[in-house]
């Protein structure tokens, strides 16, 4: 049976850090894992309030795990607030671990609770609250490192550790590995004192015969067989996009302005720099995509990277790549919007806006990563494409794939789909007379049979030529505002996105072959409204579902599959973008849509309950 | 990289050049074309290394003239893009072609910030204070009062000065130049090109169809030039006029001309120019100067050494790439925290 287990703590009380630590223990201890970082929008807002709790949720299972999962089963509050906020995300029945020292009658009055009843009136009646003096053991345990009372109770986080893996007899060894690396040299005081307290919290565990549901067959994986690691969506854009690079030759050029949630990708390539990667913290976000178009325009593969409001300043220096046939990748980590919105949360909401944001018809690549390892694999092909298609590839991830952790099946670059971008020397294009004008000189929009334009870079003698943002002659790149040219190129920038098509695999369809539903997810979502699907099938509905990966053009196969199910049902955090997007695109008569407006992760009960209500409309 | 021995019309495609007839545009482009085969052979550059990117505006059709990469973009944006070019290609000669519209509204934040970098990009700044591709519209640069279609009552707005704002960003090469100048301008574009780091040559040129004459009360004839325009030299005295009979002098915290010989003011009391201070105090007061009560200043006002923003980013790739040889992607995928699973 699945598990899930909450942190929650002020923002400094070092949430993030146990709760990273456990998952990656019960990684390590081959288990399926996934976790979703759930912080305030403030960087350290007054302690103990509930404005500054912070939260981290980990979901793991004997087999691959594809979600954060719903409500949790372990509750860890590290103060009154903690509980106070994150109450709601706890099961029914779930156990609750609550540091006892912090719950007095004051600090919960100031919460406008009573010491008394505050367990009725947050609807824990049901659980297993089990008041674990954290402070306290924190402070015996640490008492011979010799730490000041403030950097001692920094460890409370540890004690935490050691007893929530203690509960499900996980080893500590990689945790202490871990503190070993982090502490040992520079202070090896704070280094004993982490690892007494994770001690300390396994023995309190042991001793009081906390014991979490048991997983049957512990340690044994279902995961496939190789090396893993832990990684979130932001570090797996990055290295999808290094992989690329070095698989593709074109060294590897990041231009991007700081914006949550995506600031992480930027952040992770510009530490490589023996890897050759150059990043520009530009001026603006206008500046981000403008530095990735003059560098894509030198040769390299040029990506930025933002979050809504930040592709929405990029829009005109994107048209200007769809319309010169510019290779770069555009990464979206979308958070909730409108405006500004809601930064640190997740939604779906730019869907239209990468699709059609842009003066005039601007066609170009959407493709959606559904987990964070899955980052990898489409920041890959979406380089792919841009390199090897010559167009501009907007990829859409989100604020809970930035953030939320999966083990990633380590993959050798050796082992990764080519990347043959169309680079040409006048030498190459010798025999090729339509490549050159009457006077000998390079056409620069002449192209390969993929309509790729050949790429010409800079230094490359004898191929001269001007690239701009007025409209063009085919071919020759002559300006031309003749209504037969402006036709002819507007059909071939269609035409040239269609043909991309056939560069992602197919879309695979699970559940019923034919039949009442097939029900459609994209993004982070994908795992809970398959998992939901997947419940309904086996309890023998007529459905099928499917993770939609390329959204424009539209994957291969969505299409013709969506003919074998009499309603169409798209699951997605906005007003219902994709089942729009597929009702102007496709022929089917009945598409309906599951549209959440609150920003959150869905849930696979709540999924469940609307696919059913869908099933049975008329 | 042989170099080869290019002429001006090497550098030119051959496309008819379109600006309207009188355009001071034509004067800089010619003196473009006369600059890069100077360029080339200084810097050791074969043609197919020249990279020209403009923006918006008439100035930023100069691209489809010439015979070299170039990539004409979007409004006010060339500087940002050129930025990434250089960035990634630190082995190009890379060229900006911008306007006052250009570089000083809507490009604004990307001119101050390559400024501020120092990126060894040349940019030429075409400056006819006045919109001329939308038929009319006052500039930033456009002076004080100035009656255009959209300020049918004058303009209200204190106008920038290029340089002087090249200057404030800390461009490490400012330069000034007049249309009709043409040795001056190939001069300038020369000199810039051959500088480490940022060059800004700001160009006064006519719109000779919407604000014909701007320039006139200082530019319009070879005497008006020399008595109201003063040409800075690096080391040399700061002298004007047609007899260099009159000088600019430090009064207190200000400039002031003078007349050698008169007023008790020796050639010793006139100011020599010092292009490489790090000091960009009197740089800025030279090239603030207004007529009618100073000389406009023109030829190269600032011209100081200091790492250039591409060279330094190479510089850091080297350095890590030192501390960790030969690094591939499968280095970084498998290393540090991973496990296996059998």
């Amino acid at each position: 049976m699945s598990t899930v287990i909450r942190f929650s703590g002020d923002s400094g009380d070092g949430m993030q850090m146990v709760g990273n630590l456990f998952s990656e223990s019960v990684a390590f201890a081959g288990y399926g894992v996934f976790t979703f970082p759930d912080y305030p929008a403030e960087v350290r807002a007054p302690q103990g309030t509930v404005a500054g709790v912070s939260g981290f949720q980990v979901h793991f299972d004997t087999h691959a795990v594809t979600h954060e999962g719903d409500k949790c089963n372990i509750l860890v509050a590290m103060n009154p607030a903690a509980l106070v906020a994150h109450s709601k995300y706890a099961a029914a029945t779930a156990t609750v671990i609550l540091d006892s020292d912090g719950f007095t009658k004051e600090s919960v009055a100031k919460l406008g609770y009573d010491i008394e009843t505050i367990v009725e009136e947050l609807a824990l009646s049901e659980c297993n609250i089990i008041e674990a003096p954290i402070t306290q053991m924190t402070l015996d345990a640490v008492a011979e490192c010799e730490l000041d009372r403030k950097s001692a109770l920094k460890c409370r986080n540890m004690v935490v550790l050691g007893i929530t893996l203690g509960m499900y007899d996980i080893a500590t060894d990689y945790a202490k590995k871990f503190i070993e690396k982090k502490f040992g040299k520079k202070n090896p005081l704070v280094c004993k004192a982490n690892i007494a307290a994770i001690e300390a919290g396994e023995n309190y565990a042991k001793n009081t015969h906390l014991v979490g549901e048991t997983h049957t067959e512990k340690g044994v994986s279902a995961l496939a067989k190789g090396t893993y690691r832990s990684i979130n969506g932001n570090q797996a854009v990055a290295w999808g996009f290094i992989a690329a690079a070095e698989k593709s030759g074109r060294p590897l050029f990041c231009g991007s302005y700081p914006i949550t949630p995506a600031t992480g990708i930027l952040e992770e390539l510009a530490k490589h720099k023996a890897l050759g990667v150059k990043t520009v913290q530009a001026e603006d976000e206008i500046a981000g995509i403008c530095t990735a178009i003059g560098a894509s325009f030198g040769g390299a593969l040029a990506v930025t990277t933002t979050s809504g409001p930040g592709l929405a300043l990029k829009s005109e220096a994107l048209g200007l790549a769809v319309m010169a046939q510019i290779p770069l990748v555009v990464v979206d980590v979308q958070r909730g919007g409108p405006s500004t919105g809601l930064p640190t949360k997740s939604e779906q909401a730019d869907l239209l806006q990468a699709m059609y944001g842009r003066n005039g018809d601007s066609p170009l690549v959407v493709l959606a990563a559904h987990s964070p390892a899955d980052c990898f694999d489409k920041a890959y092909m979406a380089a792919k494409i841009a390199l090897e298609r010559m167009m501009p590839v907007v990829l859409l991830t989100d604020a809970n794939l930035a953030n939320g952790t999966e083990p990633w099946l380590v993959k050798r670059v050796a082992d990764m789909p080519s990347i043959t971008p169309p680079i040409v020397t006048r030498e190459e294009l010798a025999d090729k007379a339509e490549c050159f004008n009457e006077r000998g000189l390079f056409n620069p929009y002449s192209a390969n049979e993929n309509l790729a334009r050949y790429w010409a870079i800079p230094g490359a003698e004898g191929l001269e030529h001007r690239l701009g943002g007025l409209e063009k002659q085919p071919k020759t790149g002559i300006i031309s505002y003749t209504p037969a040219d402006h036709a002819a190129m507007g059909a071939l920038r269609a035409e040239r996105v269609e043909r991309t098509a056939a560069l992602i695999s197919e879309l695979k369809i699970e559940g019923a072959s034919e039949g009442d539903m097939l029900v459609l997810a994209w993004g982070s979502n994908a795992g809970k409204v398959c998992e939901a699907a997947a419940q309904l099938h086996s309890e023998g509905k007529a459905i099928a579902y499917a993770t939609v990966d390329m959204i424009n053009p539209l994957q291969a196969g969505l299409q013709e599959k969506m003919a074998h199910y009499h309603r169409v049902l798209v699951c997605e955090s906005n007003s219902g973008q994709l089942a729009s997007h597929l009702r102007s695109t496709t022929t089917h008569k009945d598409i309906c849509s599951v549209a959440s407006m609150e920003a959150k992760p869905f849930e696979v009960e709540a999924l469940r309950e609307a696919i059913l209500t869908n099933l049975n409309l008329n | 990289m042989a170099t080869k021995e290019y002429t001006a019309n090497d550098f030119r495609n051959g496309n008819a050049v379109k600006w309207c007839a009188g355009c001071g545009d034509h004067a800089i482009f010619n003196s473009v074309l006369k600059a890069l085969p100077e360029v080339a052979e200084r810097l050791d550059i074969p043609r197919e290394n020249f990279a020209f990117i403009s923006g918006i505006g008439c100035s930023s059709r100069f691209v489809y003239y010439m015979n070299t990469y170039g990539f004409h973009t979007i409004h006010g944006r060339s500087a940002a893009i050129a930025t990434g070019l250089k960035t990634a290609r630190p082995d190009l000669s890379v060229w900006v072609c911008s306007g006052d519209g250009d570089s000083l509204a809507i490009g604004g934040n990307h001119f101050i910030h390559a400024c501020r970098r120092n990126i060894d990009l040349n940019l030429i700044l075409f400056n006819n204070e006045i919109y001329g591709l939308t038929k009319g519209q006052y500039s930033p640069t456009s002076k004080l009062g100035k009656v255009t279609k959209t300020s049918p009552f004058g303009t209200i707005e204190e106008p920038f000065s290029p340089a002087v704002l090249a200057i404030g960003a800390k461009a490490s090469f400012v330069a000034r130049t007049i249309d009709m100048e043409l040795d001056l301008t190939k001069e300038m574009l020369v000199e810039g090109a051959c500088h480490k780091g940022m060059s800004v040559t700001e160009a006064l040129v006519n719109c000779v169809i919407f604000n014909n004459k701007t320039h006139a009360d200082y530019a319009e004839s070879k005497a008006i030039r020399e008595e109201r325009t003063i040409r800075l030299r690096h080391g040399e005295k700061m002298l004007f006029g047609a007899n260099k009979e009159k000088g600019l002098v430090l009064d207190g915290l200000h400039l002031k001309v003078v007349t050698v010989g008169e007023d008790g003011y020796t050639l010793d009391d006139v100011l020599t120019h010092d292009a490489h201070s790090e000091d960009t105090a009197l740089h800025t007061m030279l090239a603030s100067m207004r007529y009618p009560e100073f000389p406009v200043a023109v030829g190269v006002i600032r011209d100081v050494a200091r790492p250039t923003y591409d060279s330094e980013v190479t510089r850091q790739i080297e350095e890590q790439q030192t501390v960790k040889p030969n690094m591939k992607a499968d280095d970084l995928f498998f290393g540090g925290e991973t496990w296996k699973v059998e």
